[in-house]
């Protein structure tokens, strides 16, 4: 079935976890938009979830980093987080392992990734899953781009990944929803936590609306580290759903700065042709 | 200087709540299992959280760590912001410090409240600690 859902959304463990210090309309504001954004999701009809991800040494480190991975599982654990610290109990969110294997073995054909069949959620998966799908009926397939430890995933492999996940996603008979999940600019879990580019993010949501490839592969690691922090080393994981979006325009649902969640919190999705 | 080895101690504490539960019980013995210099096992097992981050240990690993103390976020922040003061600039990694305001100010430019104050809940090593209750 042809892809039924392409969005974005932000995933900073403060949206759970530090909660109570935001501003109650601000946070409002977030919370309603994640909650439209699974609304769509359901209404989408999908049966399975991908979610793009910039995990954070839950995983993937060092000793064997892959510039890409898919989970292969029937179940993912999580949070890998302590569950007071971040804010969400922990959970068994349902895998789909046969479909997993079926679109790794489409996304290999183009773009060389790595699969995993264990794989514990930290929060860039397991916050956005607490809204879009709070009662983990719905299965996912995680899928992570080295947002974090360089050399990085270039930029074109991301927007590569992208489409290799829509040809997969087009060629199974399921239904499937993809999320991105990640920050824009943001300098997470460092003294400038809170710190936000709003101009800077602002611009990335333009391209990323009018799904400008050009324009969404023009920047480079050296000027998003010093205009949008590392944390802006995650717009990977929108450009991959930019791609895979196959040139449809989007819409920025919700996006507003709230420092206490360290990021400029944002909702967005793709009008699918 | 073996930073990888300080982070992936840490990345495999994070991951292991069997491993928490044995460092908090005997911090050097468990520390014996890495390559680490003597500057690098004292921060561990102070734990000194601003040396760690001039060190270059990646915040998104250290955080956990501090967490695993009890030390609470805005004094995780802090105690990073003073250890780059005594210390100097972070030595290797991608966390360099740009300057902020800090949450509240920058919430209060926005048109927003916040209800972030720092505190102090310092871990001196005495305190009873237990390990995360993550998955496993």
């Amino acid at each position: 079935m042809p892809l039924v859902y392409a969005g974005v959304c932000s995933h900073a463990p403060g949206i759970r976890g530090r909660a109570d210090q935001a501003d109650p309309v601000a946070r409002a504001g977030l919370y309603a938009a994640f909650d439209a954004m699974g609304d769509a999701i359901r209404q989408s009809g999908a049966e399975v979830l991908i979610v793009v991800a910039a995990e954070h040494f839950a995983n993937f480190f060092m000793n064997n980093m892959p510039s890409f991975a898919i989970g292969m599982a029937d179940f993912y654990d999580g949070p890998i987080e302590d569950a007071t610290w971040l804010g969400i109990d922990n959970f068994r969110a349902p895998g789909h392992k046969d479909l997993s294997l079926r679109v790794i073995t489409e996304v290999m054909q183009t773009v060389d990734v790595a699969y995993a069949e264990e794989w514990k959620f930290d929060h860039g998966i397991a916050v956005p899953l607490s809204f879009l799908t709070p009662d983990y009926d719905l299965p996912v397939i995680p899928v992570n781009i080295n947002c974090q430890g360089p050399p990085l995933t270039p930029l074109p492999r991301a927007w590569a990944l992208g489409e290799a996940l829509r040809r997969a996603a087009d060629a199974v008979p399921e239904k499937v929803a993809l999320v991105g999940t990640g920050g824009i600019s943001h300098w997470p879990a460092t003294p400038d936590s809170g710190k936000i580019n709003e101009a800077w993010d602002r611009d990335f949501l333009d391209r990323w609306c009018r799904n400008d490839k050009a324009q969404l592969l023009a920047y480079d690691d050296t000027t998003v580290y010093a205009d949008a922090g590392q944390g802006g080393f995650e717009i990977r994981t929108f450009i991959s759903v930019s791609a895979a979006a196959g040139g449809a325009a989007g819409t920025v649902h919700f996006y507003t700065p709230i420092p206490i969640f360290a990021v400029g919190c944002t909702t967005a999705s793709y009008q699918l042709r | 200087m073996s930073l990888y080895y300080v982070q992936k101690f840490l990345y495999e504490l994070n991951r292991d709540e069997d491993l928490q539960t044995r460092y908090l019980a005997e911090r050097l013995s468990v520390l014996d299992a890495y390559d680490l210099t003597a500057e690098e096992t004292d921060a561990l097992v102070e734990p000194d959280i601003g040396k760690l981050f001039h060190l270059g240990v990646n915040g998104q690993i250290l955080m956990h760590f501090a967490a695993l103390h009890g030390i609470e976020w805005q004094d995780y922040l802090q105690r990073m912001r003073d250890g780059i003061a005594t210390h100097g600039p972070v030595r290797e990694g991608v966390y360099a410090v740009t300057g902020y305001e800090g949450t509240t100010a920058h919430a209060a430019q926005l048109g927003q409240t916040s209800g972030a104050e720092p505190t102090r809940d310092r871990d001196d090593g005495d305190a009873p600690l237990q390990p995360r209750r993550g998955v496993r």
